[in-house]
């Protein structure tokens, strides 16, 4: 008896999470998989329609547009995040004082939610509250800076928002990298007559390579399923300017019950964030085999 | 020391100092072109430190560096006409091999005609043509060393530095790597400084060995007379392998007769010190140890000098290599070592008759551990 609680009782341990996780996730997976075939409105039906409902996503001007601030957001926002998360790592990496201090300040977003940086954002760049008012109230009367309002720019608010929250974070990523290069090799290119930036755009960078993965896929996911910024900043708006597919959905689920649709539109994120991940698990297992 | 337009490498009263803990301390150091000097001492002597400082890589608090007669104090790395080689290899990790070798020339501004000729030279001469295409990722420790020592040949700096280069290899390929660098100094004449902290490394690869402790070179010289007449008992110990023997006594004078008396099994051993090249006069009681290499401590059958002494000494310890046996040798409450022929029956309790030849020995001041 003994022995075979020994043998077992690490599947019995892990047998309740599991059986969780299979139904929650997966199991709503494939429920949301079925659901998306369907005609559902308010309420779920189970008779199955075909791709109808994909068909009316693609159709959608609302879809598309949030499809698009998708790749605008998505874009902008790993690579300033990178950018930026680079260029504070390559400044920090100078043995500078207060490096502690100074990188807790830097890595400090990353630990608020999305919510809470999305109102203060909304706050920062209100222009009857924020900047446009405090610069006016400087005695610069003319001066604008409406972009949350404006639904041609509204989708970069959010980008600003999401770099200030990220970029700390894939700082801490990039220092970490280049804190494992090895001394040495610096000290050789500095004896070759390298100069310093050289040293950084063709020895160390190209070396980050992996950390540069790693960042972009993190930031990509978290690009994906933002969902809340939008919500805390714009509201999706004005009107629906600044629309995720996340936005898209939750307004299709929840406020226009139509099921089906939101189902459609949840199964599309899947396949672009599956599309990304897959191929990094992949690479990421196969290394780990060799 | 010799003159500035003569010696590759001048240093001067170079101290080093982090806040407030001296590193190096008024170090004062000069090689002849084509000498082959190793700084050699344990970890945090100074050494590699003193080699980042030659290399500019790190700034002297204060004190001069000349190189082939220039003062190059402040100078930039790049601007020294050094070449450097480091323990972890230090090659650029996404370049080729060819690259990794050609780099610097390239951001010197060479053409890309003498960077084809000095490559292909290089790779010849360290037979490294087939891996040239190749990631350093993808090459043995020792052909990395290859490559990092091309990368320095193509530079025909007036001065290689050398950081703990076979540190990271493993034994067999050390010996391999060691002789290949030796070939290296021999066919180019180049003017070489190399830090190891291995001892016999610093013996087998040197033209003049300067021993270092505590940020102070202790003992400088060529490796030979640094084995023979080291100046004190660090050097002593540190020198040679396994280390010397070190036996307690105190130095009677009698008369015009000086003897160097031991405590051994209850009596009074007496070592006659009259040929003994005593540095400084020395006076009857000064308590001494007395320094013996273990190959001048043999068994019977191998031959030995006029100075020695016959012994029964108990066995402790037998090691064989196959060309000697290393015996530890009871002697008092102490232990000694000695080096045995193989053909020697040798048996752990049972008293070996040893010899002891005294004309190679040394002796120290108890108190101040410096060479009598």
């Amino acid at each position: 008896m003994s022995a075979w609680l020994t043998r077992h009782i690490p599947k019995i341990a892990v047998a309740p999470s599991l059986a969780a996780v299979l139904f929650f996730v997966y199991g709503f997976i494939a429920w949301t998989g079925y659901v998306s075939l369907t005609r559902s409105r308010i309420l779920p039906r189970y008779q199955l329609e075909g791709l109808d409902q994909y068909a009316k996503l693609f159709r959608t001007p609302r879809w598309d547009v949030a499809m698009e601030n998708l790749l605008v957001f998505g874009v902008l926002f790993i690579a300033v995040s990178v950018a930026l998360g680079l260029l504070l790592a390559i400044l920090l990496d100078q043995r500078i004082r207060a490096e502690g201090a100074i990188r807790t300040v830097y890595l400090y977003p990353m630990a608020l939610s999305f919510i809470v940086t999305g109102t203060a954002w909304k706050w920062i760049l209100n222009p009857g509250l924020g900047i446009e008012a405090v610069v006016r109230s400087w005695g610069w009367e003319d001066f604008r800076f409406g972009w949350l309002v404006d639904p041609e720019l509204a989708i970069y608010t959010v980008v600003i928002a999401g770099v200030w929250q990220a970029s700390g974070f894939v700082m801490a990523l990039f220092l970490a990298g280049l804190r494992s290069v090895d001394q040495e090799i610096i000290k050789a290119a500095m004896v070759d007559g390298v100069s310093l930036p050289r040293i950084y755009a063709s020895i160390i960078i190209p070396s980050l390579s992996p950390v540069f993965l790693s960042a972009i896929i993190v930031l990509a996911h978290l690009a994906i399923k933002s969902f809340d910024l939008v919500i805390a900043l714009t509201g999706g708006g004005p009107g629906y300017a600044t629309d995720l597919p996340a936005t898209y959905m939750y307004a299709m689920a929840f406020s226009r019950g139509d099921l089906g649709q939101a189902a459609a539109s949840a199964t599309v994120m899947l396949m672009t964030v599956a599309a990304i991940i897959i191929p990094y698990l992949y690479s990421q297992l196969r290394q780990s085999h060799d | 020391m010799a003159e500035p337009d003569q010696s590759v490498l001048a240093i001067e009263k170079l101290s080093k100092s982090f806040q407030n803990t001296a590193v190096l301390t008024n170090i004062d150091l000069a090689i002849a072109e084509g000498s082959f000097l190793v700084l050699v001492g344990p970890s945090g002597c100074g050494k590699s430190t003193l080699l980042n400082c030659i290399a500019g890589l790190e700034e002297p608090s204060s004190g001069r560096i000349l190189i082939g007669g220039r003062d190059m104090t402040g100078v930039p790395p790049k601007d020294r006409d050094i070449a450097m080689v480091f323990q972890s290899y230090a090659l650029y990790p996404r370049m080729s091999v060819a690259k990794n070798i050609t780099f610097g020339m390239q951001v010197r501004g060479a053409t890309r005609a003498e960077q084809k000729s000095a490559l292909e030279r290089v790779s010849g001469m360290l037979k490294i043509d087939h891996l040239l295409e190749r990631r350093p990722a993808q090459l043995s420790g020792g052909q990395r060393q290859r490559v990092a020592m091309g990368r320095a040949l193509v530079r025909e700096p007036r001065l290689f530095l050398f950081d703990e280069p076979l540190s990271n290899l493993d034994a067999k390929l050390r010996v391999e790597m060691r002789a290949e660098i030796k070939r290296l100094h021999q066919r180019l004449g180049a003017s070489i400084v190399y830090v190891t902290h291995d001892q016999t490394e610093a013996m087998s690869l040197a033209t003049e060995v300067a021993v270092m402790e505590g940020g102070i070179i202790v003992q400088r010289g060529p490796p030979q007379e640094v084995y023979d007449y080291p100046v004190n008992t660090f050097v002593a110990g540190f020198i040679g392998s396994p280390a010397m023997n070190f036996i307690e006594g105190h130095i009677r004078k009698d008369g015009g007769a000086v003897r160097i008396e031991i405590p051994f099994d209850g009596k009074t051993m007496a070592v006659p010190a009259e040929h003994y090249p005593f540095v400084g006069s020395t006076e009857d009681g000064t308590k001494v140890i007395l320094g013996i290499r273990p190959e001048y401590v043999t068994g019977r059958d191998r031959a030995s000098g006029d100075e020695e002494v016959s012994l029964e000494l108990v066995p402790t310890l037998v090691e064989t290599n196959g060309f000697d046996q290393h015996v530890n040798l009871a002697f008092g409450p102490a232990e000694i070592s000695g080096r045995f022929s193989p053909r020697e029956q040798i048996e752990i309790g049972t008293p070996l008759p040893t010899r002891i030849d005294l004309s190679q020995m040394s002796v120290f001041d108890r108190k101040t551990g410096m060479r009598l």
